[in-house]
């Protein structure tokens, strides 16, 4: 692997940047490999490098049948944090989170992971509980975090409408300063060279149509570019994990639901931090590039269409504008929708399935984007294993029988 | 508001708005709707006959397809009457409606 350091930067402008290697190989499908992640976004693509360098598998294929980063993970807001309620899902948020903060340096690619800090707003008296609640859990669970009043977010954010005659005032938030937001296809790109340069076939272009089982258990799965076998194949697929289901013969308890997200003209820098609301649902924050970064719920029904629905443009929009009044006159620039996998508790499902040697990482719904290093991390442990990380245990299938819900509805302030 | 989105959304959003034909005020604007999820999931009618997994089967397990699905709606800020649609979950194209006593097919 060529490595991206201010030297090779240097080496390279001498001779006019025409050296550059590719930062993957195309590689072309093997009749046979012991893994087969299917799903080439960033939580497969970690879970391939996690399998190679933590494992020492390095006989891996990740199959995508788009291109790399075309799926959730660069269509996603990339708000990063870990303050959610319970312990199991604080676990697995903070595992990832410190594993953002050493990304960068990891897989040598600059993903700037970049540290403002997040607000989710209180609007009534109910919002402020469940906030002071979570604060105080996250803080028993090592989690950092505090609780602001109306005055604390001002200080943050000067130019957020704190009168208290707006239809939803600010009462306040919680507050996580290692949250914050990083470069959604830098993470995807820099996996995908990292995991690349451990050996794995990155295979583009490859939908898998078919998943092979014998006696119960996956021999290989069938693709548009012929049918791979493999030892133990994990699905890593986002919105299409019913899709993928369907095909293995089992059924998930989980929708898929069109989110949008738009963005504005590039403004000068005026926000430094992350906002969400989870009571008028809009969140917003500035990119490097100045554009202001804006998203909201779901679209109530289920879709696989890639856009959102106008009215609920509309009413983050006009959310937007009641907490910013300075941004009335902004123009938008780009608007687009992915499709989100979401289960009945909100939680993510990184789990063995009725198939044997198959597993799926799915369910991530709104906010799996947080999560890619922690759940490629305790995801490549199961697949090497056979068995669950102590991380991912509670997030098994079988939860839905046992009834023992990871339920971050709500629990979590906004669930992106 | 409205300037906003007029000054900023492509024109063609306007008629993007699902139309959805309630089977007994016609067609309506999407935002007159709620959505109720997938069609004919029966409450089992002896539960204690059910283990977990077929218990669980029934609240959680959905089929979620891509292409043709039946699913219920509620003209929530019209008639107030739920009824079923046949609905494609790629282009949202609505085949059919129906009210929700009537057979699917
Ligand atoms: C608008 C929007 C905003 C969001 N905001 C946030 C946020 O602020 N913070 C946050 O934490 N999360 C956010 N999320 C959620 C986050 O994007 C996802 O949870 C996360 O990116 C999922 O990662 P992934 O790698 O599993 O998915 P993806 O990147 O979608 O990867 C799955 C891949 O599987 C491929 N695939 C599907 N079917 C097949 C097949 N049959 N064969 C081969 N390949 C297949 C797809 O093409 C896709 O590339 C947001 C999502 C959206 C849509
Ligand atoms: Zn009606």
């Amino acid at each position: 692997m060529q490595n991206y350091s201010i030297f090779n930067l240097a080496r390279h402008a001498l001779g006019g940047h025409r050296g550059w290697k590719p930062a993957w190989r195309e590689a072309t499908p093997k009749p046979r490999y012991k893994v087969i992640i299917v799903g080439g976004g960033g939580h497969g693509l970690a879970t391939a490098y996690y399998l190679a360098k933590v494992h020492g598998i390095r006989d891996v294929a990740v199959l995508e049948k788009g291109w790399i980063g075309g799926g959730n993970t660069g269509r996603n807001t990339t708000i990063v944090r870990s303050n959610y309620l319970w312990d199991a899902s604080a676990a697995l948020y903070e595992k990832s989170l410190q594993l953002w903060e050493g990304l960068s340096q990891d897989i040598n690619y600059n993903v700037m992971f970049s540290q403002r800090g997040v607000l989710n707003l209180g609007h009534n008296l109910q919002d402020m509980r469940d906030i002071r609640r979570r604060v105080n859990a996250n803080q028993l669970n090592g989690v950092d975090g505090e609780v602001l009043d109306t005055a604390g977010v001002k200080r943050l954010v000067p130019f957020i409408n704190t009168s208290p005659d707006i239809r939803y005032p600010v009462l306040g938030a919680s507050w996580q300063p290692r949250a914050g937001i990083a470069r959604h296809d830098a993470v995807a790109w820099g996996y995908a060279r990292a995991a690349d340069s451990l050996g794995v076939d990155i295979i583009e272009n490859c939908e898998v149509t078919g998943v092979r089982r014998d006696n119960g258990k996956v021999t290989g799965v069938e693709t548009t570019r012929g049918v791979i076998e493999a030892d133990r194949v994990g699905v890593v697929v986002a919105g299409h994990a019913g899709v993928l289901a369907e095909m293995a013969g089992f059924r998930l308890p989980i929708e898929s639901h069109p989110l949008q997200a738009l963005v504005s003209e590039p403004l000068k820098p005026i926000l430094d931090t992350v906002v969400m609301s989870n009571a008028i649902h809009v969140y917003v924050s500035q990119s490097d590039k100045g554009e202001l970064v804006i998203g909201a719920g779901v679209d109530s029904y289920t879709g696989y269409g890639q856009r959102g629905s106008f009215q609920t443009m509309e009413h983050f929009l006009s959310a937007l504008i009641e907490l910013y009044p300075i941004f009335s006159r902004l123009r938008m620039l780009r608007h687009w929708g992915g499709i989100v996998d979401t289960a009945p508790d909100a939680s993510p499902i990184i789990s063995s399935t009725p198939v044997d040697g198959l597993f799926f990482n799915v369910g991530w719904g709104t906010g799996g984007f947080k999560a890619t290093p922690g759940s490629g991390w305790v995801f490549a442990h199961t697949l090497a294993t056979g068995t669950p990380h102590e991380i991912n245990a509670p997030f098994s299938l079988e939860r839905f029988h046992s009834g023992a819900l990871v339920d971050e509805h709500g629990a979590a302030a906004v669930a992106h | 508001m409205g300037r906003l989105w007029m000054n900023t959304v492509p024109q063609r959003w306007h008629i993007d708005m699902l139309m959805i034909t309630c089977p007994w005020c016609g067609p309506r604007d999407e935002s007159e709707f709620t959505y109720g999820g997938e069609a004919n999931i029966e409450r089992p009618t002896d539960p204690e006959a059910l283990d977990d997994a077929a218990w669980a089967d029934y609240l959680f397990m959905r089929s979620n397809p891509k292409g043709w699905h039946e699913e219920q709606w509620c003209h929530a800020h019209g008639c107030r009457r739920w009824f079923k649609a046949e609905r494609h979950t790629v282009s949202y194209a609505i085949r059919r409606t129906w009210p929700m006593d009537e057979e699917s097919s």
